[in-house]
């Protein structure tokens, strides 16, 4: 009875696992398939046509290759200083310390959507009307959805994420190297900059990885702040909107006049989002691999 | 000002919190002399050489009351300055720990970090000098750009050694140096001691009894956080004056 119940059980498992093996093998399959015949050199590197049923994607890939590369500048750097203060100098029992650990996870429990709606409403009419009315009054420079919000938006976004992962790497360095370091006199900075962050580096690069993972994918946070329906042209400046391929595919599918006629853009869109997103975590990768190889040497 | 000694403990008391660690501990170490602290676990000796370099300063919620001189100078006053402190007042810790990093860059850590050296040349000199006193040079020479990772656990432990005699400290702390070593790196790390303590005053918890009295000078002995007895080595090892230091050294409990 027992070794049935057992048995049971391994094969519960099994199945489980085998159910989502078959639903990512059904996604990755439909959208190769359908998408496969209007993939072109030509889809890749021209302007949409036609209300987007013709031409390429170029732009949607450009922006949101832009976007994701800003939103990283931002949100790493960012990301890596709170992880610091929170690994090496709050103490556990300081009230600044519960408070932002508690504000951080549950940033992350936050819609997208609301990060869109805040970044509309902070970035954009708040930081950007004001730079707006100091710097260029009677126009509209920085006060209206752009690349640099859209990019600052989602970098909010990520956040929390880079911040866990780097501050979890940092904590795992053991502390014996702190009190080597600190015992040859090394201030508690020389000690983080020399000792703890090479060791971290893995850390801060795996931050960086999920969180051009979510950044490439998240749709929510840009639609009211930076991302264009149709905008043949790329941005040349940090304060033009851009197109974006998460949103071109929302706006294919729902707005299309067409849909038949979509349908195929639609697809190869979807197929280039994911071989994106996947060459995007595969360079991070291959940057860690070799951070770790020289730190570890 | 006596110039014989190198630090001078009066009534130390210390607290883990509430709990106390220490009690009343008052001793003076001799400049140049080995002094061994032995006794049974959780007797305090690690938490007394730690209170040396201020290195419970890192423990949260922990206070000493009591006085710790260096060289006369106050080591727990405002105005005495930790960072340089540590520099003069290296430590050796029970697990070697040298960084991830080459053989070479562990030992120029602590000049680099202190700004002690002007150029890669001086440097040079200096890993190569700090190396030939912890008695490992001739073993490494060749493979100054291999992680120090490589090196096998007594090795690591000179290396270690080696990266705290780098920033040219006075007082060399060592909390059980050898327990993880077998018995020939031992012997290596205790001859060390013996010629390092011509430039040193060192400082050696050990739990091991012979090898206090191989190496050291004079030996204290700590029992539930009080120091019961310290005495010249010889003399607490033939001739203790204590009851408990007699049960400890015979072996009756510890």
């Amino acid at each position: 009875m027992r070794r049935m119940v057992d048995r049971t059980f391994v094969a519960m498992t099994l199945a489980a696992t085998l159910v989502i093996l078959a639903m990512i093998a059904i996604i990755l399959g439909n959208v190769v398939i359908h998408g496969r015949d209007r993939l072109s050199w030509e889809f890749l590197t021209a302007a949409p046509e036609q209300g987007m049923m013709a031409g390429g994607i170029f732009p949607a890939i450009y922006g949101t290759v832009l976007l994701v590369f800003l939103m990283s500048i931002v949100a790493v750097p960012f990301g890596v200083l709170v992880a610091i203060y929170f690994a090496e100098y709050a103490r556990a029992e300081s009230r600044l310390y519960r408070w932002t650990r508690m504000a951080v996870n549950n940033l992350a429990g936050v819609p997208s959507i609301v990060f869109g709606l805040f970044g509309l409403g902070f970035f954009i009419q708040t930081i950007g009307h004001g730079i707006d009315q100091v710097l260029y009054p009677g126009y509209l420079v920085y006060g209206q959805p752009s690349v640099l919000w859209a990019a600052m938006t989602m970098a909010v976004l990520t956040l929390p994420v880079v911040i866990i992962t780097v501050e979890e790497t940092m904590r795992a360095v053991p502390q014996e190297y702190r009190e080597a370091s600190l015992a040859l006199g090394a201030t508690r900075l020389q000690t983080i900059l020399r000792v703890i962050l090479p060791q971290a580096w893995s850390g801060v690069m795996t931050g960086a990885i999920l969180a051009i993972s979510r950044g490439a994918g998240e749709v929510a946070p840009v639609l009211f702040t930076g991302a264009a329906y149709f905008l043949p042209q790329l941005p040349t400046r940090a304060n033009e909107q851009f197109m974006h391929l998460g949103y071109h595919i929302y706006a294919m599918s729902t707005q299309s006049p067409d849909v038949e006629a979509t349908k195929p853009i639609l697809y190869s869109t979807v197929f280039v989002l994911l071989v994106l997103t996947f060459l995007l975590n595969l360079t991070a990768i291959l940057i860690r691999n070799r951070m770790r190889r020289w730190t570890t040497r | 000002m006596d110039d014989q000694i190198k630090i001078s403990v009066k009534s130390a008391n210390f607290f883990y919190g509430s709990q106390q660690a220490l009690h009343e501990v008052n001793i003076s170490i001799r400049r140049c002399f080995v002094t061994a602290l032995i006794g049974p676990s959780g007797c305090g000796k690690s938490t007394f050489l730690r209170a040396l370099n201020r290195m419970n300063d890192l423990i949260p919620g922990t206070r000493l009351e009591g006085r710790v001189e260096l060289d006369g100078q106050d080591v727990y006053s405002s105005s005495m300055d930790v960072i340089q402190l540590r520099r003069r007042v290296g430590m050796i810790f029970q697990r070697s720990n040298p960084f991830p990093m080459s053989i070479y860059e562990n030992v120029a850590y602590g000049p680099r970090v202190n700004g002690l050296m002007k150029n890669r040349a001086e440097l040079d000199v200096t890993v190569e000098k700090t190396l030939r006193s912890a008695a490992l040079w001739d073993e490494v020479k060749d493979r100054l750009a291999r992680s120090a990772m490589s090196l096998s656990g007594g090795q690591q432990q000179r290396l270690c050694i080696a990266r705290a005699l780098a920033v040219e400290p006075e007082v060399l702390l060592m909390d059980e140096p050898a327990s993880a070593l077998d018995p020939i790196s031992t012997a290596k790390v205790e001859e060390l001691i013996y010629e390092l303590k011509r430039t040193y005053t060192i400082v050696i918890v050990t739990h091991n009894m012979q090898q206090a009295a191989r190496v050291s000078d004079e030996t204290g002995f700590f029992l539930n956080g009080r120091l019961v007895e310290f005495a010249e080595t010889k003399k607490l090892f033939t001739a203790p004056a204590k009851r408990e230091t007699e049960d400890y050294i015979t072996g009756r409990f510890g």
